[in-house]
């Protein structure tokens, strides 16, 4: 079966178009004049209320229809966009969601209720007539329409939409049977028919143009009206008109569609329908799996490829030397733009923080600016993914608990308004976010007091001030009661800890008293691809993460001899313990004749592993160990090279450690 | 190939008399694997040993781009390793660890043929005289003059995989 279903499909256009109300809704709240944005909101409701009944989510058509009604006047410029509709329409946007997600749930008295708000913010502003009520005079439209052949099997059914046209007005519909094939050629999932349909309505033209409007693009359809009707009507929410039905794919032509006929009507207007088809092709929307599935065959090619060029290097056949290398180059050209289709940028995951602060001003009662930037910087969509409940956390404990009250403020000599600030940037192969604000900052006293009461530090212990805001990210730190402007930082803030540690990131504080505080969460760019360092041990290649690895230096044999047992290595007038490495594995072979020692560290804990030879760096593709091998804690994980040999990422969390236990052991012992 | 990757039925036959398997030699001993399981065969691949993993998955190997432990049957029945012929082939078979699927790669000597084995023709494994843990056995299937041996592969792994570095030091 590879037609999608097409109620998934609507749910995620549904969604879609709602975030983008909600942009428009937010943009409107900044700038209540802008044309643009009430446009936007009301095509993006408009929309969302036809496919709805197309797909049978009638509770949600219903309500939406009267957002929209709403908003079409606002757009017609009968009553002012105010503060009242913009919340009472983000309300009502989240009532739809509500609906699309559970259609058949209890919604009544909840829409009742948003609607009576809407209907309050709407009035008032002004008491009178709906522009339905503007009546102009009936009108007999003759409209002729044709459906693709495929039209039922992408989810469209020509029933509902007859019956939406019969609701406009007193309406004959005549179906046209004479593109049925004979039976041997009749498929019974397509679509044959075409319908006539004469219309007498007092509804403007756009009104009927509206009932096709989500099938429009493939459609012909064919509106004369018989009678010029008395007012004019604001031009229907079509956009360009780009090409003639002729234009469209062959694969349709089998299908009974009429031409156009030259209409006889004393005024024609035939509406040859292609719209924002070339809008939507720019998009294409592809589930994450899919993108690794292909990033896992891409790998397999280019290592079959690189069996290609060894083959192609040993002969001497020129032409197919020729050959390997051009594909040689395609492939690596198909990796890097594999890895470019992962990202995204970060501007979806910046998004949904507006509404955040919108909701959090009104439930704090604060005034709070929200001021983005950076949006198109590119993240890895897993990376994205993970990071949205950490930046909740951060942004909801600045609205909360970072910023004081407009009176406060005031008092302070500061904008009653707090500002906060989310920012990303790119920087060597880190993402830097950054969630800033310009309130009262982090109380470093009551942090200490709260840590030395919890016993987390020693009384009077000597902390920098990086390591005493590190405090504010243990779990459970912090309690209302006890830290007054602290409050709740404890409350998630581990967890924000953890999901940046999981994402081999690191989390940098800095905090002004009555100037506001600053958390930076520094992110690689992927989970999936690392630097590293390749390195020989005995005949197994592995893989250091770069991004640990301080520096390397040889191990001399004086050196060697000399440190066999005490493992230790002396850096720059300190003490370094090393692990040999073909010791750890048990490799059995004898040592190269000129070690070396590469020097990785966490922090401030270094340790060295002596190995056989540096191959080199190497752009990594972690792939997981398997679950069999989760007992194996020296590895991270494991890439395939260049030639389709695994080699296994060592893991410095634990060698690090590993190394410190070996000294303490040492210590301990003399 | 996610199809594939379902739970071994509780009781190999399930009701079943007639069990679809893949015959194969190592060291000496015909077994069979049900062929559901069976992800592919391949040639032997380069493998890179994983220093500290259990002797039973000492090393991993690159299947189609994914990491995957190669598993050696003879250490968990304590037989001889074989050295690898022109005849050697991996089994690649999808097993159930912790309730998900994982792809383990199985070293063999030969492999024969897809077969039907019959319920009548099975014996639950002996519980004296035999050299091989009988838990790693689900049934033994007479066929002409020898016997194919079904093994547990839960058995085996759940074995391998709960007790550390040791599971396979019997015989």
């Amino acid at each position: 079966m590879s037609f999608p279903d097409p109620i998934a499909v609507f749910r995620t256009e549904a969604a879609e178009l709602l975030e983008q109300v909600e942009a428009g809704l937010l943009d409107l709240n900044v700038n209540l004049g802008d044309k643009d944005q009430i446009d936007a909101v009301f095509r993006g409701l408009h929309t969302l209320k036809g496919s709805g009944a197309m797909f049978g989510f009638e509770a949600l058509a219903a309500f939406t229809h009267h957002c929209e009604t709403a908003f079409d006047r606002v757009r017609k410029g009968e009553v002012p966009a105010t503060q009242a509709l913009v919340t009472a329409v983000l309300d009502a946007k989240d009532h739809m969601r509500a609906l699309v997600e559970t259609p058949s749930g209890d919604h009544e008295a909840r829409s009742e209720y948003l609607l009576a708000s809407l209907r309050q913010a709407v009035e008032g502003s002004d008491g009178n007539a709906s522009p339905a009520a503007a009546g102009p005079a009936l009108t007999l439209y003759k409209i002729r329409f044709s459906l693709p052949q495929n039209a039922m099997a992408n989810g469209t059914n020509p029933l509902p939409l007859l019956d939406e046209l019969r609701e406009l007005g007193e309406c004959r519909i005549v179906a046209d049977r004479s593109g049925i094939p004979s039976l041997d050629q009749l498929f019974p999932t397509d679509l044959h028919l075409s319908w006539s349909v004469e219309l007498l309505t007092a509804q403007p033209r756009s009104a009927i143009e509206d009932v096709f409007i989500f099938v429009m693009d493939e459609m012909e359809l064919e509106i004369a009206a018989e009678q010029a009707s008395a007012p004019a009507v604001t031009p229907a929410p079509v956009e360009a008109v780009a090409s003639t039905p002729s234009a469209q794919p062959v694969s349709e032509a089998p299908a009974p569609v009429q031409p156009p006929a030259p209409a006889t009507a004393p005024v024609p207007a035939v509406v040859p329908v292609d719209a924002k088809s070339s809008k939507a092709s720019e998009n294409v929307r592809v589930p994450a799996e899919k993108l690794d599935e292909l990033m896992d065959r891409v790998g397999e090619l280019v290592i079959a490829q690189s069996r290609l060029s060894q083959l192609a290097g040993g002969s001497g056949d020129l032409q197919l030397r020729a050959v390997s290398e051009d594909v040689e180059r395609l492939s690596g050209e198909l990796r890097d733009t594999m890895m470019v289709l992962r990202m995204v940028p970060v501007a979806h995951l910046f998004g949904r923080f507006r509404r955040l602060v919108h909701d959090l001003a009104h439930e704090t009662g604060k005034t709070i600016e929200l001021v983005t930037e950076g949006e198109t910087t590119e993240v890895d969509k897993s990376v994205i993914e993970r990071l949205a409940d950490p930046l909740v956390h951060l942004v909801r404990n600045s609205c909360d608990h970072g910023l004081e009250p407009p009176e406060e403020r005031i008092a302070a000599g500061k904008d009653g308004a707090g500002h906060i600030s989310l920012s990303a940037r790119q920087q060597a192969g880190e993402v830097i976010i950054t969630i800033k604000d310009d309130g009262r900052g982090i109380n470093k006293e009551r942090v200490r007091a709260k840590a030395e009461s919890s016993g987390l530090i020693q009384p009077n212990a000597s902390l920098t001030d990086q390591e005493l805001y590190q405090l504010i990210f243990q779990p459970g730190f912090s309690t209302a009661q006890t830290v007054t402007n602290l409050s709740g930082r404890g409350v998630g803030m581990d967890v924000v800890k953890r999901t940046i540690d999981a994402l081999r990131g690191t989390i940098n504080v800095a905090s002004h008293p009555g100037k506001g505080s600053e958390i930076s969460l520094a992110i690689p760019l992927t989970l999936a691809i690392i630097d590293g360092l390749l390195v020989r041990v005995g005949s197994g290649r592995y893989v250091i993460p770069l991004s640990a690895v301080e520096e390397c230096l040889e191990l001399s044999i004086e050196e060697d001899m000399r440190s066999r047992g005490r493992s230790f290595i002396s850096l720059r007038d300190s003490l370094v313990p090393f692990i040999r490495l073909r010791d750890l594995f048990r490799t059995g072979t004898k040592p190269d004749p000129f070690q070396k020692v590469v020097v990785i560290s966490t922090g401030s804990e270094r340790v060295g592993l002596v190995v056989d030879q540096i191959i080199g760096d190497h752009q990594t593709v972690i792939k997981a160990m398997s679950k069999l091998h989760h007992d194996v804690a020296t590895f991270s994980g494991a890439t395939i090279l260049g030639d389709g040999d695994v080699a296994l990422i060592l893991d410095v969390g634990h060698l690090v450690a590993e190394g410190q236990q070996q000294e303490a052991h040492l210590r301990a012992a003399g | 190939m996610n199809e594939a990757v379902r739970k071994l039925p509780e009781g190999l036959w399930g009701g079943r008399e007639e069990l679809e398997v893949l015959t194969f030699d190592i060291a000496g001993e015909v077994f069979a694997f049900e062929a559901f399981i069976v992800q592919e065969i391949l040639d032997l691949l380069p493998e890179t040993m994983v220093p500290g993993a259990k002797a039973f998955l000492g090393s991993v190997i690159n299947f189609r781009g994914k990491v995957i432990p190669l598993a050696d049957i003879t250490l968990a029945f304590g037989m001889e390793a074989t050295k690898p012929t022109i005849d050697s082939r991996i089994i690649v078979i999808a097993i159930e660890v912790e309730g998900e699927p994982v792809l383990v790669g199985i070293r063999t000597d030969k492999v024969h043929e897809v077969t039907t084995l019959l319920r009548a023709a099975g014996e639950a494994p002996p519980s004296v005289g035999m050299r091989w843990r009988p838990d790693f056995i689900d049934c033994l299937v007479k066929r002409g003059s020898e016997f194919i041996i079904v093994p547990n592969l839960q058995a085996i792994f759940t074995a391998q995989h709960d007790r550390g570095g040791n599971g396979h030091s019997r015989g």
